[in-house]
């Protein structure tokens, strides 16, 4: 009989349950292969994790608060945290594992650091560490979210990191991920490539959600003095590719007494023929070097999604996720572009907090889950809204 | 025996694999394509299934999968194209492509179809070798399809060596860590080569990638058994609306 393996672990070849895998060309096989064999051993050495948690609290600004959302709370007459991810540098997660991924690149000895964004989060995040140790930073990212995130752009550049647009496909993260791994196709040996979500190859999902992780280890000792208990009755995330999600998730997911709920983006709706919700769109499919669910056509060609949020404009989910979807120990639900303007209102209003656009849709179904009043729910508040300001300007008549 | 077989054991002369596109450049040009390809002396056919992320290949081929998409190309219409083709077309043809297209198709399913037709292998760059191993594998063989794996420079002998005892038809050695159609200097290409011929596999080995005229093939299949070309081919139907006088032009100077 196999064992039974934990929700956060994937067996030796990168498997969630059905999900995972390492669907790569022989051109990334010693790249990848060399990250599986090492990463366990490089993550466990004592040295890596006290530099990883030095960084993380006096660089990356850890442990974010745990913040009992009162006027919140009072509205939805429930018990409401949020953990203030958007109090990280550069203002969103996505820097916990930019940071764990640069000290694994520099163990590895590598010199030039590629990555991939969609909203551009990643890509300040990427930048940002790589000015830090002081090594080459290329961000791809698709042609029409360069238009739609021009701050960020800036940022990145601020920092020393060259923007190469992605010009292929739909000009959108789908086509900045395969740039960014054809990159690494034709430079097998000097480049790291810093995947910013739990997708890709194994051991890439693994990694990042072990990075991501710190979000709900932090969270279990902030619910135990708020609450005097260590796990809520619910956590909320929203999913792109997932890393939030998986970091909220992790250390609760063998607890299965700790309802998890993870949002998607509906975009006009999940019918509209405009949407990014993978679990209620998606088929099992290779994407990115994994086994996934993916938004594809019957003939497998993979769709172009819409969410007004370009950190959830991704036609995949990480392979834990789908995983999670599949053997229903995460519920799935999915917020239109709509819902999620109207929460980051909502939260602007009543918190004095304007939420991501991404973090904003699990916000959203807070009114749609039938919350009662002794029930705890952590909402991860994965970033700041600072970046998607255009857009909330021109959706004020909304509030 | 396998058709790739027979085509390494009768021709005493470098084997020239030229890729095409399927749906490319019109929808049903697919067929006049590789009628045209045999006709001016490729032995065999590379046929590419056109895939919205093909992470392997480099802009040219890209650009012709879009386009073929575009068109109308899927798996199915491919295969109910390729209805009767083997009584028009005698070399051996492979299809390469991307596994998620024959996932969605059905695995097994694509692959008896594949071979029902008259198909004699398939190029699945993202199957690797514990998936082969653990399940595709043995669906392939049962439908005596041929299945070529790539190798590179940067692959070790004892993973060669594993390559090869799960190859059959030919060894797909990648010239240089690249996607297709990125030019890179031949010159440690060469040493590359010489060192696979060195170690004596049980398969053909020939070289993609890179690969655009008679000296660039000549320089490839020194040590080998032949050369792949694949951009420059594309390049060139690109560039014309004659597909039988545009492959003509591309492929008599490579060959005379
Ligand atoms: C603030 C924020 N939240 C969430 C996401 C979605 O990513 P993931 O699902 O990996 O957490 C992004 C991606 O850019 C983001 O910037």
């Amino acid at each position: 009989m196999e064992k039974k393996l934990k929700w956060t672990e994937p067996d030796q070849w990168g498997y969630y349950g059905e999900f995972g895998g390492s669907y790569i060309s022989e051109m990334l096989y010693p790249n990848v292969e060399e990250l599986r064999q090492h990463y366990v051993e490089i993550l466990k050495d004592p040295s890596f994790i006290s530099e990883f948690q030095l960084l993380l609290r006096d660089y990356a600004g850890r442990p974010t608060p745990l913040f009992y959302a009162e006027r919140l709370s009072d509205k939805y007459k429930s018990q409401i945290y949020l953990k203030r991810e958007d109090l990280c540098h550069t203002g969103a997660h996505k820097i916990n594992n930019t940071i764990g991924q640069i000290l694994m690149a520099i163990r590895r000895g590598k010199k030039r650091i590629i990555a991939e964004t969609g909203a551009g989060q990643h890509g300040v995040a990427t930048a940002t560490v790589c000015a830090l140790k002081g090594l080459e930073c290329i961000v791809y990212m698709g042609e029409k979210d360069i238009e739609r995130q021009a701050p960020n752009v800036a940022r990145m550049k601020m920092m020393g990191a060259v923007v190469i647009p992605a010009v292929s496909g739909s000009k959108t993260l789908k086509d900045a991920t395969n740039e960014a791994i054809r990159d690494w196709i034709n430079h097998p040996e000097d480049t790291h490539y810093i995947i910013g979500s739990v997708v890709g190859p194994h051991p890439y999902p693994d990694m990042v959600a072990r990075f991501q992780s710190v979000i709900s280890e932090e969270m279990k000792k902030q619910l135990e003095e708020h609450t005097g208990r260590t796990i809520p009755h619910r956590v909320i995330a929203c999913v792109g590719g997932g890393s939030n999600a998986a970091g909220a998730f992790y250390h609760f997911l063998e607890n299965e007494e700790v309802e998890l709920i993870a949002v998607e983006a509906a975009g006009e709706g999940v019918d509209s023929g405009k949407s990014a919700a993978t679990t209620a769109l998606g088929k099992s499919g290779v994407l990115h070097g994994s086994k996934s669910l993916v938004m594809q056509t019957d003939d497998g060609q993979v769709v172009e999604p819409h969410s007004i949020s370009a950190g959830l404009d991704y036609p995949g989910i990480g392979p834990l996720h789908a995983d999670l979807f599949k053997r229903g120990r995460a519920k799935f639900m999915n917020a239109t572009d709509e819902d999620a303007l109207k929460a980051a209102f909502e939260l602007s209003r009543l918190e004095g907090i304007i939420p991501a656009l991404e973090s904003a849709h699990a916000l959203s179904v807070l009114g749609k889950i039938g919350l009662k009043p002794e029930e705890t729910t952590v909402v991860c508040l994965s970033g700041r809204g600072d970046k998607d300001l255009a857009t909330y300007m021109k959706n004020m008549d909304l509030k | 025996m396998s058709r790739i077989r027979i085509l390494f054991q009768k021709k005493n002369k470098k084997v020239l694999n030229v890729y095409c596109t399927a749906g490319f450049p019109q929808l049903n040009s697919t067929i006049e394509v590789m009628q045209a390809l045999e006709k001016n002396g490729a032995d065999i056919i590379e046929l590419g299934m056109p895939y919205s992320d093909p992470l392997a290949d480099g802009p040219v081929i890209q650009a012709s999968s879009m386009v073929a998409i575009q068109n109308g190309m899927t798996v199915k219409e491919l295969f109910r194209q390729l209805k009767g083709f083997r009584e028009k077309i005698s070399v051996p043809v492979v299809l390469m492509g991307y596994m998620n297209s024959a996932l969605q198709y059905g695995f097994e399913k694509f692959c008896e179809d594949a071979s029902a037709l008259g198909v004699d292998g398939l190029i699945l760059p993202d199957l690797p070798i514990h998936e082969f191993d653990s399940y595709y594998g043995a669906i392939i063989k049962k439908n005596n399809l041929d299945f070529i794996f790539l190798v590179t420079p940067e692959t070790s002998e004892d993973r060669i060596r594993e390559l090869d005892k799960r190859s059959s038809g030919f060894i797909y050695a990648v010239s240089s860590s690249s996607t297709t159609g990125s030019d890179k200097d031949m010159s440690h290409v060469d040493a590359y080569l010489k060192k696979l011929s060195g170690y004596k596999l049980n398969n053909p080995v020939l070289v993609g990638f890179g690969i655009k005229d008679k000296e660039s093939f000549e320089k490839a299949s020194r040590h080998t058994n032949g050369a792949i070309i694949g951009s420059a081919y594309i390049k060139a139907l690109q560039q014309s609306n004659d597909v039988a006088k545009a492959t003509k032009e591309f492929l008599e100077p490579v060959l005379n």
